[in-house]
């Protein structure tokens, strides 16, 4: 009997462990973007693409939402078909993916740098498909060339961008702190969301303190997937006097909308959240919407759609493709009107950026 | 008494049996319930299987689950829940790949270095759990969970900085660089293509079978004859049965529990080599949550070392096959969760009333003979 007690306590304790894991994906199918696509020419009739998600997958209301957008675009816009797909969530089985994609489809987007080792892997295996991974370069710096011929890598100057909405926090607070969540630290990619961030509040007023944590850490991937986890942090940071609270963590970051709500509801005077990716007052949830300050766009659906485009067009570069602010492929959102009295100052800042007036850091170093 | 050796065989087989039937007839439930055909999904599910590429990817995700299992079915063998081996795999990975990638060696002598430092750091750290255990009483549920926060959110995300190739991170330039420094050709063990193809055709796509599979099997022997051929096995056995009665035999529980807490994570410290193989360092690809699913599959294989070897194969069927599901559009993916949960559950259920079966049967015959006794 007290055998069996143990083994029951131990399967519960172990059912916790697996529901943890799997909690907290509010998955919300709809959340659709509301930017509407680029132009081009309807000549993508027979074309398919393969896509594959990463961590949080479709419905994180951001990363993963703004490359589901662009694939959307390209059907809409190109007239492809394409097919979809997610990762386990240990990730085990991406390069399998990546394959099943491959022998369907001629084009093969993979969004997120965990792909990059596994595409260049398959892309070598399937020379007649070409792949594009997004946030990584997929170059091969020590020989100065891309690792293949048929990858290309789409990467984003975040921290032009973080910057930008830095400065929009600056301008904003009425306290004077303002706060960061980064969904993942120490493998580099974060850290420069949290560079452009620090770098714009300081380029408006030096003397505003600056809260910044991270949900987990490198080699824990938790830390996109982990609402809960970000509202804990944010009601944190709200409680510890900062009014406006920047996120870069993916499907994190529906919890932090959540905190500005409750926060603002019980307290009475009204604090934010600025969204990271995708324009985030169309794809969070309706109720938690005016709390969204501006967002970070990080334009993951342009990349994804220019992708498939030159694959139509026959065009396909392999190795990096950047996207910076004079290209829009990162910039800020102005949805809900927030921002509309400091959009001044916000192009402003925008033009000297681009004009090299201002050298943004892109690390913490 | 032959038929008493075919009753037990099918006893024993009915539980893993009725668990599956029940698991596919429950899951085509709620396949119906999504509005999906459970044929359609289940013939695409196999379809894919049945390709000798995607059987090579099926024995990749067995092997590592396989290692797993054993580790977890060690300590179940005497009663010790060892909820540790997802820290301990990790950790020990880590560190024979970054002792891997600091040495270089002929190829033999350099897989056997890092196999080894693998064994040691997973047996070392299971080993605190052990002495805990046994010193202070604390409960290695408690413990090894403790150990598995402190391992993967601070050891290994320390070392992981520690040991950054090329001192720090480039965010500018690629995220392919992030981990430790790459081990030599030398050290990584190497593919067995070759071995399969003596029996089947080529396998294309440039998918390749881990050389860890080997390793897996040998596992499974020494840990057959560790059971069952040994005196520790026997000790192992009989502590997990009747601790007490153990004790009055002259068996030192403690000794057991330290032992068996050790060997459980010396296997553990194996179950990363397939994927350090593949990557040839440790890297944000390296897979997480083996060691939970291996606590899964040795319950499935009730710690027996063919029962863990199909408990394993059939995850690792499932994992593969939820990627054609979201392809061909059959299904949605999470279906195959739905069943990797019930198969559980209905194995568990299905030990239990077999269990009790064989119980009641047993005092049915023995009170048979007691009756032909009085006559």
């Amino acid at each position: 009997m007290r055998k069996n007690l143990k083994l029951i306590a131990t399967l519960a304790a172990i059912l916790g462990l697996f529901l943890a894991a799997c909690g907290g994906s509010g998955i919300n199918k709809d959340a659709g973007q509301a930017a509407a696509c680029p132009d081009g020419e309807n000549n993508g009739d027979g074309v398919t693409a393969g896509l594959v998600f990463d961590i949080g997958g479709r419905g994180d209301q951001s990363f993963n939402d703004s490359a589901a957008a662009g694939i959307e675009c390209a059907k809409s816009v190109l007239g492809i078909e394409f097919s979809e797909s997610s990762p386990n969530d240990d990730g085990s089985n991406r390069a399998e993916l990546l394959q099943l994609q491959a022998d369907n489809n001629p084009i093969v987007i993979a969004v997120g740098f965990l792909f990059a080792g596994d595409a260049a892997t398959v892309a070598a295996n399937n020379p007649d498909t070409n792949f594009a991974v997004i946030d990584d370069a997929m170059m091969d710096w020590e020989a100065g060339g891309p690792i293949a011929e048929n990858a290309a890598g789409l990467t984003f100057a975040e921290h032009e961008g973080s910057f930008l909405v830095g400065a929009a926090a600056a301008l904003k607070t009425e306290t004077g702190t303002v706060g960061f969540i980064g969904g993942v630290c120490c493998f580099g990619l974060i850290e420069k969301f949290e560079a452009g961030f620090i770098a714009g509040v300081k380029a408006v007023n030096p003397d505003i303190t600056i809260i910044s944590q991270y949900i987990t850490e490198f080699p824990d991937f938790d830390g996109f997937n982990a609402p809960d986890r970000a509202k804990e942090i944010a009601l944190a940071m709200y409680a510890d006097g900062a009014d406006i609270v920047y996120h870069a963590a993916g499907g994190s970051g529906a919890g932090l909308f959540e905190a500005a709500m409750e926060v603002s509801q019980s307290s009475g005077s009204k604090v934010w959240g600025i969204g990271v990716d995708s324009d985030q007052y169309n794809t969070v949830d309706e109720a938690v919407r005016e709390y969204v300050l501006t967002s970070m766009l990080k334009r993951v659906d342009n990349a994804v759609f220019l992708a498939i485009q030159s694959h139509i067009n026959g065009t396909f570069q392999a190795g990096q493709t950047a996207f910076g602010l004079s290209d829009d492929g990162v910039g800020y959102s102005t949805s809900g009107g927030y921002v509309d009295d400091i959009v001044d100052e916000l192009e402003a800042f925008k033009a000297d950026i681009v004009a090299g007036n201002i050298s943004v850091p892109d690390s913490m170093e | 008494m032959k038929n008493e050796t075919i009753r037990r065989i099918m006893l024993a087989l009915a539980a893993p049996f009725a668990a599956v039937v029940f698991a596919t007839i429950a899951s085509s439930i709620f396949l119906l319930i999504a509005g999906s055909n459970p044929f359609t999904a289940y013939g695409d599910m196999f379809e894919y299987g049945s390709r000798l590429e995607i059987q090579v990817d099926i024995l990749n995700r067995a092997t590592p689950l396989y290692i797993s299992g054993v580790a977890a079915a060690i300590g179940f063998r005497m009663n010790l829940f060892n909820i540790g081996v997802e820290g301990q795999y990790r950790l020990a990975a880590i560190v024979a790949a970054y002792v891997g990638a600091s040495v270089s060696l002929p190829g033999v002598l350099h897989v056997g270095l890092i196999l080894i430092v693998a064994m040691l750091v997973g047996g070392a750290y299971s080993g605190v759990a052990g002495v805990l255990k046994v010193t202070r009483g604390v409960n290695e549920v408690i413990s090894t969970i403790m150990l598995n926060a402190i391992a993967i959110s601070g050891l290994i995300a320390w070392l992981v900085r520690e040991w950054q190739a090329g001192g720090s991170v480039d965010a500018t330039a690629t995220n392919l660089g992030v981990g430790t420094e790459p081990i030599d050709e030398s050290g990584l063990i190497p593919n067995i293509n070759s071995w399969l193809e003596l029996f089947t055709r080529e396998i294309g796509k440039g998918k390749e079978l881990t050389g860890v599979f080997l390793v897996a099997v040998a596992v499974g022997i020494l840990y057959h004859i560790l059971i069952n051929r040994t005196r520790f096995g026997f000790d192992l056995r009989a502590t997990g049965i009747n601790p007490f009665a153990a004790r009055v035999g002259g068996v030192s529980d403690k000794k057991m529990v330290l032992g068996a807490m050790v060997l459980s994570g010396v296997v553990a410290g194996l179950v990363g080599m397939a994927e350090i193989a593949k990557l040839g360092r440790f890297n944000p690809n390296f897979v997480g949550g083996l060691g939970f699913a291996g606590i899964a599959v040795a319950l499935l294989g009730r710690n027996h070392p063919g029962g863990i070897a199909i408990g394993a194969l059939l995850f690792a069927f499932l994992d593969t096959a939820s990627g054609v599901l979201q392809v061909t559009g059959s299904a949605s993916r999470e279906i195959v969760f739905i069943m990797q949960g019930i198969i559980l559950l209905a194995a568990v259920i299905a030990y239990e009333v077999v269990q009790r079966f064989r119980i009641r049967e047993e005092a049915r015959l023995a009170s048979a003979l007691l009756e032909g006794d009085a006559q």
